[in-house]
């Protein structure tokens, strides 16, 4: 091995195959990946219409009555059954992902990915439990 | 841009999280439940005064803002790959994360300002 790479001036240029932009649908587990990319512009779908809602609150009860009033028109319900589909395989990854990105050891063995797994959902769960009971109760 | 990568990817993560067990309950309940009258819809006045304790405040910011950023950073890479546009590296950074941003100066304006 030379210490010094070698470039050629004029280099020809290289033959490169057009990939379609539609690459994705070719392959399930592509198709799977980039649905999983797209979940993010359902995220931020849910985080301008919790902006909205607290903008809503900030006017009063009459604004925050038509809020209300526009979530139950059907465009806004599919979007928002679409983007509940979306947040949940967001979700599911996503912790289906953090074994990979972090390796928990206890008493110097690593701990199985699906405990790591496991435990995410189990937190899930009762987060999901507690934020519904502190929104619901009367 | 370089440099801001482990700042930006902390972020992303940070907000990943979030939203992974956060979103999908509030999604649930605010946009499927509550309009579709599976569940009684809490009061004004109750929200009201939920939405005014300084830790919720800080709850709404955290479940606004990091989520915003962890969607411009997914979303800035997934229209370079998915839709060819590496040309346009430093624009679509500068609209993602110039978004994000912008949401996030709204949530803590309107979480300063409410009351």
């Amino acid at each position: 091995m030379r210490a010094e790479p070698h470039y050629t001036l004029y280099h020809p240029r290289w033959y490169r195959r057009r990939v379609s932009v539609w690459w994705w649908l070719q392959k399930r587990s592509y198709t799977a990946f980039v649905l999983r990319e797209v979940t993010s512009v359902f995220v931020a779908f849910f985080a301008v219409l919790s902006l909205w809602q607290l903008r809503a609150l900030a006017q009063g009860p009459e604004a925050y009555g038509q809020f209300l009033a526009r979530l139950r028109t059907p465009g806004l319900l599919t979007l928002d059954a679409i983007a509940f589909l979306f947040v949940l395989y967001h979700t599911i990854t996503w912790f289906n992902l953090t074994p990979k990105a972090m390796v928990v050891r206890l008493s110097g063995k690593r701990v199985p990915d699906w405990v790591v797994v496991a435990l995410n959902y189990a937190a899930w769960v009762v987060v999901s439990a507690v934020l519904a009971w502190a929104l619901l109760r009367r | 841009m370089e440099r801001a990568t482990p700042l930006l990817w902390l972020l992303f993560s940070a907000g990943g999280t979030v939203a992974a067990f956060l979103f999908p309950i509030h999604l649930f309940l605010t946009g499927l439940a509550v309009p579709l009258g599976w569940v009684e819809a809490p009061r004004y006045d109750f929200l009201h005064r939920l939405v005014t304790h300084p830790v919720v405040r800080l709850y709404l910011f955290v479940l606004i803002s990091l989520p915003l950023f962890h969607w411009a950073h997914r979303f800035r890479y997934t229209l370079y790959d998915g839709l060819q546009l590496k040309h346009l590296t430093a624009l679509i950074a500068v609209l993602c994360y110039g978004a994000a941003l912008v949401g996030t100066a709204m949530a803590a304006y309107l979480l300063w300002t409410i009351s």
